[in-house]
């Protein structure tokens, strides 16, 4: 019977939630890295025993680790993350000119297909790559020397990049996102970028319809449809069926576009999720209610789904990677909590269980789902 | 420079062919590097913060970046450097440290600022 691994990132430490294929019984491993902000955990498409994560402290700055065992053991790897060449500046907050400057790695990417490659997405906003297992870490620097990114501007959270998306059907296309400067795609591997943000509007930019300066929270696509993206903005859930050429907005019925998380079913291309959250100012759900919503239909009409969830003076957040799923036949969903619970439906999100309730707040969710 | 990273560190002594510096770690850190106590490192040539920091970071590879940032080499923002009941922190890395660090008959000490979390 099949397996799943749960990779939980949280403010204080990583844990690693197994399960059978029943999603019933969870063991729960943990705290690894007891102590230390675990932005991002993932393991690799290619061998679901190599792992990576990132690890970092405001006192000892980055690290990576790596496992080759499936979470059980852990090595630390390559923490250098030269900018190439002269880093520039980027806007700050005020819109004055900043300097670039390494803080953390929010981000990891592995491969589809070689254990040893992964991406990292990192603030100030880069792209990095590692061909190596971690072992050291080359920027792929077409992206900010693109032109705009003395433009780009720090979100709440920081000016990171935080979304990275690898096209299944072309290893020469990678599409990732920056808070506050937009989505971005690559058609040659990463020399030469392009911004991909027709269509967004921000009211908090001075021109809403800019090409660069939007805070996009995350991306997401279907592994089979690779040009078809969606997008939870700072405001707005969008969609592109271009490659994110053009967006148009599908958030429909939904009680906030406010949120932070998006995924897609593992086997349903137009069936999305989201996490709607009241607003920028108020980062918790709606009436207190914590409500997944789900559409079946590429958006536009969602429903609530509620069983399992709090429904009364739930104040919690749920972050821009702290949602995943799994790849079982009855697909699985997975989303952690800043108060530290992660809740799981093992039915494509009729009904929901905590696997656990009392973590740190939980920065981050990825599935591995194992033969 | 020569170091030992077998056995107990916390009452090594130095040899003939240069000082034994004793330095004691964050708890994080010494969790990284995987000791406990104190580390012990023999310094050839003049004791500064400089020189036992890369004598530290060349025993254990994992620390670097943890205390000086890679890219300017400067001390990190939240810790903070202490010998002999001084502040050592922003006194210039290439300048001797105390005797009493020197010959380790004191240790020095990489602290954490308390800063919440």
């Amino acid at each position: 019977m099949s397996e799943v691994r749960v990779l939980v990132g949280t403010r204080k430490g990583a844990f690693i939630l197994s399960s059978d294929g029943r999603r019933e019984k969870w063991d729960v491993s943990g705290p690894h890295f007891a102590g230390w902000e675990m932005y991002h955990l993932k393991g690799s498409p290619a061998d679901p025993n190599r792992i990576y994560a990132s690890q970092s402290s405001g006192w000892f700055g980055q690290l990576i680790q790596r496992s080759d065992d499936g979470g059980k053991t852990w090595n630390p790897v390559g923490n250098k993350f030269p900018y190439e060449g002269v880093p520039g500046t980027h806007q700050w907050y005020d819109g004055t000119p900043h300097p670039w400057e390494f803080k953390r790695v929010w981000h990891l990417e592995p491969s589809l297909t070689d254990p040893d490659t992964v991406y990292a997405g990192i603030e100030d906003a880069a792209l990095f790559r590692s061909s190596d297992g971690g072992a050291s870490w080359q920027e792929i620097s077409g992206l900010r020397g693109h032109g705009s990114g003395p433009r780009w501007q720090p979100g709440a959270g920081g000016m990171c990049l935080h979304s990275i998306l690898l096209d299944p059907g072309d290893p020469q296309r990678i599409f990732i996102a920056i808070s506050a400067a937009g989505a971005f795609r690559t058609d040659d591997g990463g020399a030469t970028w392009k911004p991909i943000n027709q269509g967004l509007r921000s009211q908090y930019i001075p021109d809403p319809a800019a090409e660069v300066g939007h805070c996009v929270h995350h991306i997401a696509m279907h592994p089979s449809r690779p040009s078809v993206l969606f997008m939870q903005k700072h405001w707005d859930v969008m969609r592109s069926d271009n490659a994110g050429e053009s967006w148009h907005e599908i958030s429909g019925n939904l009680p906030t576009d406010f949120g932070f998380a998006i995924d897609v079913h593992a086997h349903e291309p137009d069936t999305l999720y989201v996490v709607p959250i009241k607003s920028d100012s108020e980062h918790f759900p709606p009436e207190g209610k914590l409500r997944v919503y789900r559409s079946r239909s590429g958006g536009n009409e969602w429903e609530p789904l509620t069983k399992g969830l709090p429904q009364s003076n739930c104040y919690v957040n749920v972050l821009r990677d702290a949602m995943a799923v799994d790849q079982l036949d009855q697909c699985g969903v997975y989303f952690g909590t800043t108060g530290g619970q992660v809740y799981a439906s093992a039915n494509a999100g009729d009904s929901w269980t905590p696997i656990v309730h009392d973590l740190p707040a939980v920065l981050s969710v990825e599935v591995q789902t194992l033969p | 420079m020569t170091g030992d990273r077998s056995g107990d560190r916390s009452r090594t002594t130095g040899d003939k062919t240069g000082a034994a510096v004793r330095l004691e770690l964050p708890a994080h850190l010494r969790t990284l590097a995987q000791v406990e106590g104190e580390v012990c490192l023999r310094i050839d040539g003049p004791v500064t913060l400089t020189s036992v920091l890369n004598a530290l970071e060349q025993l254990y590879p994992m620390l670097q970046g943890t205390i000086r940032d890679h890219a300017t080499r400067q001390r990190r923002p939240f810790l903070r450097f202490f010998a002999c009941e001084e502040d050592l922190s922003h006194d210039s890395p290439d300048a001797p440290l105390p005797d009493a660090v020197a010959t380790g008959k004191e240790p020095l000490l990489v602290i954490g600022a308390i800063a919440g979390g």
